[in-house]
């Protein structure tokens, strides 16, 4: 079996985003940049399958600009097995990266496509789910238990109320939630082999695709900040407040 | 204009995240017509006929809507798509699941979890965990939009009287097929649609000392929540989970004990109108939100806060 994993590089988690002054958008430059933490959980999804003997070869995509290849290093030392770059310094939409993932997805034949469930920068949720519809495949998206069997997959799904258990047939796009796994750290060893592994790099024209964007971002701003109140001495001015200042209990 | 909103449901109920969706749609101006596809779903259909500001449901019946599956459900969106200039649904995890297919099937592009309506073609939502707010434009001749249901007021579940239609079903994908659903069961309010909520973090140490957040959640008929520190520590299930990637809430009252307020955890419960903080972290950045913090062991805090509690309810 081979797994395409798509990566994308985001704006590291613990770094607190600033809305540029002009509303175009966030800072960026001078960002510490890193992998997408569950575009990482599928990483080690797809090198686990391939550790277990499920997976013959894991190959690694990312789009975007050309320091993404670190991105794609990144994934190769926890065990990818190539890469491939559609390098672009245009902004793609989830829909762009659908369309090209596509692409990819035509001359490897991949029988599964696992990538992260959100980017947590645009937040957007949707690319797993677009690139599934666009192959006409069926998706377990917020996976928390992937279980392959004979020709289809078993996915064990987070839903608002609970879990819920899908059986698609492969090919399929599996999109990572957070209990699904616990990535590892690179080791040193393998952060040096990674830089010798084949990363090859295509455009967005190679694929065929028009990356032009559909949504245009009238302003950036920052979302109203809430004011802090007061601290209470104990519990039972507490109470006192929410009963009688506040009126919510 | 006709606006389509996509009804979630249980097949019994319509859920209440409809609702908001509905108020989104509204706030966008024209027709909103709502679709229900399930199985033997009459009872969510006349729900829905009832709804304020509805003019007209749609009912597409057969056994593979039952669970919302979403290769199923996205071909029938998709197919109905062309009588329509917006297609809705909310931002759950059942709108996230089948409404980035559609959009995919119409070739255009999806504006996910919106929070306020700017014009017909124009939206403002969150990105970054709600560390900015972008407002974009579509566009695309059809917009596809998920709505964060708490960011609007839900419509009124009495006063309408819609007309109920049946549509024809999709035929089922064959490349997805339902096994089974492990529903957490719980007496409580549902998480995203409660009064109150009370939600427990890494401080509360363990999943067994979670009880003494149940007596305070059972006493204000709250629902429970969680960080994701507590939900990553095994403490409690995924779906407690408050925060950026987990659910969205907007309670009247938030309590949020041993929490200390990570960015991605205020992402799910800024938009709460009273925010209670326990925490002996007196440097905790969640009192920077709260309205009213108490900086104490919560071990003491909470039985005492249930004690008290028991004096003014």
């Amino acid at each position: 079996m081979k797994i395409l994993v798509p990566v994308k590089r985001v704006v590291d988690y613990n770094v607190k985003v600033r809305v540029k002054a002009d509303g175009s958008g966030v800072e960026t430059a001078n960002v510490k940049m890193s992998m997408n933490p569950f575009d990482e959980i599928a990483v080690e999804e797809a090198v686990r399958l391939k550790e277990k003997g499920v997976a013959e070869e894991v190959v690694v995509v990312s789009m975007g600009v050309s320091q993404c290849q670190e991105t794609i290093r990144t994934a190769l030392a926890m065990g990818g097995d190539r890469g491939i770059l559609v390098e672009t310094d245009d902004e793609l939409e989830p829909l762009a990266v659908a369309k090209m993932l596509k692409g990819l997805a035509e001359k490897e034949s991949p029988d599964m496509v696992i990538l992260g469930k959100q980017a947590i920068d645009d937040d957007a949720n949707q690319t797993g789910q677009m690139f599934a519809a666009l192959m006409g495949w069926g998706q377990g998206t917020f996976a928390s238990e992937v279980d392959i069997q004979d020709g289809s997959i078993q996915v064990t799904r987070e839903i608002d109320g609970g879990a819920e258990t899908v059986k698609l047939k492969l090919p399929a796009v599996v999109t990572t939630d957070l209990r699904l796994n616990e990535p590892r750290y690179a080791k040193l060893p393998n952060i040096m082999k990674a830089k010798k592994k084949q990363l090859d790099t295509l455009s967005p024209a190679d694929l065929g695709v028009d990356t032009t964007p559909r949504l245009k971002t009238v302003k950036v701003a920052e979302p109203p900040k809430r004011q802090g109140g007061i601290k209470v001495a104990d519990v039972a001015e507490l109470v006192d407040k929410l009963k009688n200042e506040a009126k919510v209990i | 204009m006709t606006i389509l909103v996509v009804a979630e449901h249980d097949n019994a109920h319509l859920a209440s995240a409809t609702l908001g969706t509905v108020t989104a749609a509204k706030a966008i101006g024209g027709d909103v017509h709502v679709l229900v596809a399930g199985k033997d779903c009459g009872p969510v259909a006349e729900a829905a006929a009832k709804v304020d500001g509805v003019a007209k449901v749609l009912v597409a019946d057969a056994p593979h809507y039952e669970h919302g599956l979403a290769e199923d459900l996205a071909s029938l969106v998709a197919g109905m798509a062309g009588d329509y200039g917006h297609l809705l649904a909310p931002a759950t995890t059942f709108g996230k699941n089948f409404m980035p297919r559609v959009a995919a099937l119409l070739d255009v592009a999806q504006v996910s979890d919106i929070t306020s309506v700017e014009s017909e073609d124009t939206f403002t939502r969150p990105i970054y965990a709600g560390n900015a707010m972008a407002t974009v434009q579509s566009t695309d001749g059809i917009k596809v939009i998920t709505v964060r249901p708490t960011a609007f007021e839900p419509a009124a579940a009495e006063g309408g009287s819609a007309a109920v239609e049946s549509v024809e079903a999709s035929e089922h994908s064959g490349v997805a097929d339902f096994v089974s659903q492990e529903l957490t069961k719980s007496d409580r309010p549902e998480l995203t649609s409660a009064k109150i909520v009370v939600s427990g973090g890494r401080g509360m140490g363990s999943g067994e000392n979670f009880k003494i957040l149940e007596e305070v959640a059972d006493k204000l008929n709250a629902a429970l929540g969680a960080s994701r520190a507590a939900v990553d520590a095994g403490f409690v299930p995924n779906d407690y989970q408050v925060g950026q990637t987990g659910k969205i809430v907007a309670p009247d009252l938030y309590i949020a004990v041993g929490i200390s307020g990570a960015i991605q955890h205020l992402a799910g419960m800024e938009g709460s109108k009273v925010i209670v903080a326990i925490n002996k972290d007196e440097e905790a950045p969640i009192f920077e939100v709260a309205d009213y913090g108490l900086v104490a062991d919560l071990f003491q805090a909470v039985p005492e806060f249930s004690k008290e509690l028991d004096k003014v309810l």
